[in-house]
C-alpha cells in the first residue's frame, strides 16, 4: 500500500489492520512521553488548500508523534496563490524529497491526480465531494471501539449526501466491514443517480428519520455544508432541523445501546442539537481523539514497507 | 547453577523434522530454576516486574510470574512491552502487525524490571526493548531473561537469566512453540526455510 485515496482501494482485511493498529498507537496518546521513533527521517508535507482543524492538526500529530518531520502547506502560502499550477507545485515539493504529501484539496480527485505526477507517498486527506478516508477509518474505529464488531451493525448516514465526502468514505468503509447502512436525507440532498448504485450495494434509503433511529446502532449525523450550496436545498434551516436533525425528542426514539456520531465541525441546533452533541451517546471526541491513532496508523502502513507473509516469532527473532 | 552449553545427544524430531532440544519438562525446568535465579539475584521479590515481549515472551512472563508466585507465595506484576515501534528494519522487512504495550498497575518507575522472551539472537529486539521501556518511564534495573540464547549477538547485550544455551548456525532455524499459541511445549532448532531471517 503506497497511497490512501479511496477506501475502495482497501480490503475488509487491510481496514482491519489499519483499526487493529490504531488501538496500540491510541495507547501512546495517554503516555508522558508521546513519541515513537518509527518515522524517524520521514519527511511528511500537509498540504491543504481548503480549511480544516481537525483532519490538519491530527496528521501533523500523528506524524510528529511518530517522529516524522512535518510540515504545512496551505493554498494561500504557497505560490499557487502566485499563479503556479497544482502540477508545478506538487513536482517542486517531490522534488525537495519528501516522503509523503497530505492532500486536502477543493476538486474531487486532486489527490489522484498528484500520485500521478509524485513519487512519493499521497494520503487523500478530503478531495471535493469524493472522499475522505482516513475520517471514515477513524468513524468505523470509534464505533468498534463502543460497539464491537461491525458486521451486522446497522448504522443511519443522515443530512446533506450530496455534498459530504465523509458520507462516500464511510458507507464503502462500513459496508466492507459488513455492516448494514441505511442513508437518511430529504430528496433534494440525496446525490443524484443514488438509487442504482444503493441497491447494487444493499444499501437502504430512507426520508423518514424518525422510522430509521429506533432501528440502528449507530447513527452519524452529516454537517450541512452550506458554503458548498448554491441553490435552495430546504425552505429554511428550522424546518431542516425540526425534519432531519438530531433534536432532543429524537433522543427517546435511539436504542439505549446506540451511539451518535458526528464527524465535525458541528452546526448545532441543525443537524445536530446541543442536547445530542453532549449526550452520553455521543462519540464526537471520542472520533477526534481516534482521528490521531488512525492516522499514525495509516502513516505507518504506507511508510513502512509492504506486508509479506506471517512474522509469527518462529524465535529466530531477537 | 550455570545452564548446560552443549547440543547434547541427537534428540527427538518434530513433525516438520526439526529436532526437539527442550521438550515440556525441561521448559518448565528451566522457567523454575530462572524464577529462583531471579529471586536470588534480586534478593527477593521486592519491587520486580515482568515485562514480555511478544509474542512468545508474553505468556513465558505469565509462567514465570505463576513459578516466581509458587516459590515465593507473591504475586508478581506482569506486562507487556510491544516493540515493534522501535525495531531498526521497519523499512527493510515487511510492514509488522503492532501489539498493545501494557504495563502494570504502578509503572516501571524505580522497580527492577525483568524483560522476557523467547529467543536471544542477535540483540536487536533487546534494544529496541529498551528504547520501549524507557519511554514508558525509568526502572532501577532492568534484567532480561530468555528461554534460549542461540548466540550470533550482533549488539553488547547479553541475557541474565537464560534457559538454555544453544549453540547454533546461522542458517538454522529455532522455533519456540508455547502451548498458549502452539498447542504444545517445544524447542526445535531445524535448517531454514527459505527466505531471509528475521531479527
Amino acid at each position: 500500500m503506497k497511497h490512501l485515496l479511496s477506501i475502495a482501494d482497501l480490503s475488509r482485511d487491510e481496514i482491519n489492520e489499519i483499526l487493529d493498529t490504531a488501538v496500540s498507537m491510541h495507547e501512546v496518546q495517554h503516555r508522558d512521553v508521546k513519541k515513537l521513533p518509527t518515522l524517524r527521517g520521514r519527511t511528511i508535507i500537509n498540504f491543504f488548500f481548503e480549511d480544516s482543524t481537525r483532519t490538519r492538526s491530527s496528521f501533523e500529530l500523528a506524524g510528529k508523534w511518530l517522529s516524522a518531520d512535518t510540515i504545512n502547506l496551505t493554498g494561500k502560502g504557497t505560490s499557487v496563490s502566485k499563479g503556479e499550477s497544482l502540477r508545478d507545485t506538487v513536482k517542486t515539493i517531490d522534488a525537495m524529497g519528501v516522503d509523503m504529501m497530505i492532500i486536502r484539496h477543493m476538486a474531487s480527485g486532486a489527490p489522484a491526480q498528484i500520485a500521478q505526477w509524485t513519487n512519493c507517498s499521497i494520503v487523500n486527506a478530503g478531495d471535493g465531494t469524493h472522499e475522505h478516508p482516513s475520517q471514515a477509518l477513524l468513524d468505523a474505529y470509534t464505533m468498534r471501539q463502543r460497539l464491537g464488531d461491525l458486521e451486522g451493525r446497522h448504522v443511519a448516514l443522515v443530512g446533506d449526501l450530496t455534498h459530504s465526502r465523509v458520507f462516500r468514505s464511510n458507507v464503502l468503509c462500513l459496508t466492507t466491514l459488513g455492516a448494514k447502512v441505511t442513508l437518511v436525507a430529504p430528496a433534494t440532498l440525496m446525490p443524484a443517480g443514488i438509487g442504482a448504485w444503493a441497491q447494487a450495494d444493499g444499501i437502504e434509503l430512507s426520508h423518514d428519520l424518525d422510522a430509521v433511529l429506533p432501528t440502528v446502532d449507530a447513527v452519524m449525523m452529516l454537517r450541512v455544508q452550506r458554503e458548498r450550496m448554491s441553490g435552495g436545498f430546504f425552505p429554511t434551516a428550522r424546518e431542516y432541523a425540526v425534519t432531519y436533525g438530531l433534536t432532543k425528542a429524537r433522543l427517546g426514539l435511539l436504542p439505549d445501546h446506540a451511539v451518535i456520531c458526528h464527524p465535525g465541525p458541528m452546526n448545532r441546533g441543525l443537524e445536530i442539537s446541543g442536547d445530542a452533541a453532549d449526550a452520553a451517546q455521543s462519540l464526537v471526541l471520542d472520533q477526534v481523539s481516534a482521528g490521531v491513532a488512525i492516522r499514525m496508523s495509516i502513516l505507518y502502513h504506507l511508510l513502512s514497507g509492504e506486508r509479506s507473509g506471517d512474522q509469527s516469532g518462529e524465535g529466530s527473532a531477537s | 547453577m550455570s545452564p548446560a552449553r552443549d547440543r547434547g545427544p541427537e534428540g527427538p524430531t518434530d513433525d516438520t523434522g526439526g529436532r526437539v532440544v527442550l521438550a515440556q519438562a525441561e521448559i518448565s525446568r528451566a522457567l523454575r530454576r530462572i524464577a529462583h535465579e531471579i529471586l536470588e539475584g534480586n534478593k527477593g521479590s521486592e519491587d520486580l516486574v515482568l515485562m514480555g515481549i511478544p509474542t512468545r515472551g508474553v505468556p513465558l512472563a505469565r509462567r514465570l510470574a505463576d513459578a516466581l508466585h509458587d516459590v515465593e507465595g507473591v504475586e508478581i506484576p506482569v506486562g507487556t512491552l510491544d516493540i515493534t515501534m522501535y525495531r531498526d528494519d521497519l523499512r527493510s522487512q515487511p510492514v509488522r502487525a503492532m501489539e498493545r504495550s501494557q504495563v502494570p498497575e504502578g509503572g516501571v518507575d524505580g522497580k527492577v524490571v525483568v524483560l522476557v522472551d523467547d529467543v536471544l539472537y542477535s540483540g536487536r529486539t533487546v534494544r529496541a526493548a529498551l528504547d520501549s521501556l524507557a519511554d514508558l518511564g525509568r526502572p532501577r534495573a532492568v534484567r532480561l531473561a530468555v528461554l534460549v540464547d542461540r548466540g550470533h549477538r550482533e549488539l553488547p547485550i547479553r541475557a541474565d537469566y537464560v534457559g538454555k544455551n544453544l549453540p547454533t548456525a546461522h542458517a538454522e532455524r529455532v522455533s519456540v512453540r508455547l502451548a498458549e499459541s502452539d498447542g504444545s511445549d517445544q524447542v526445535v532448532i531445524s535448517a531454514p526455510a527459505s527466505g531471509g531471517e528475521t531479527l
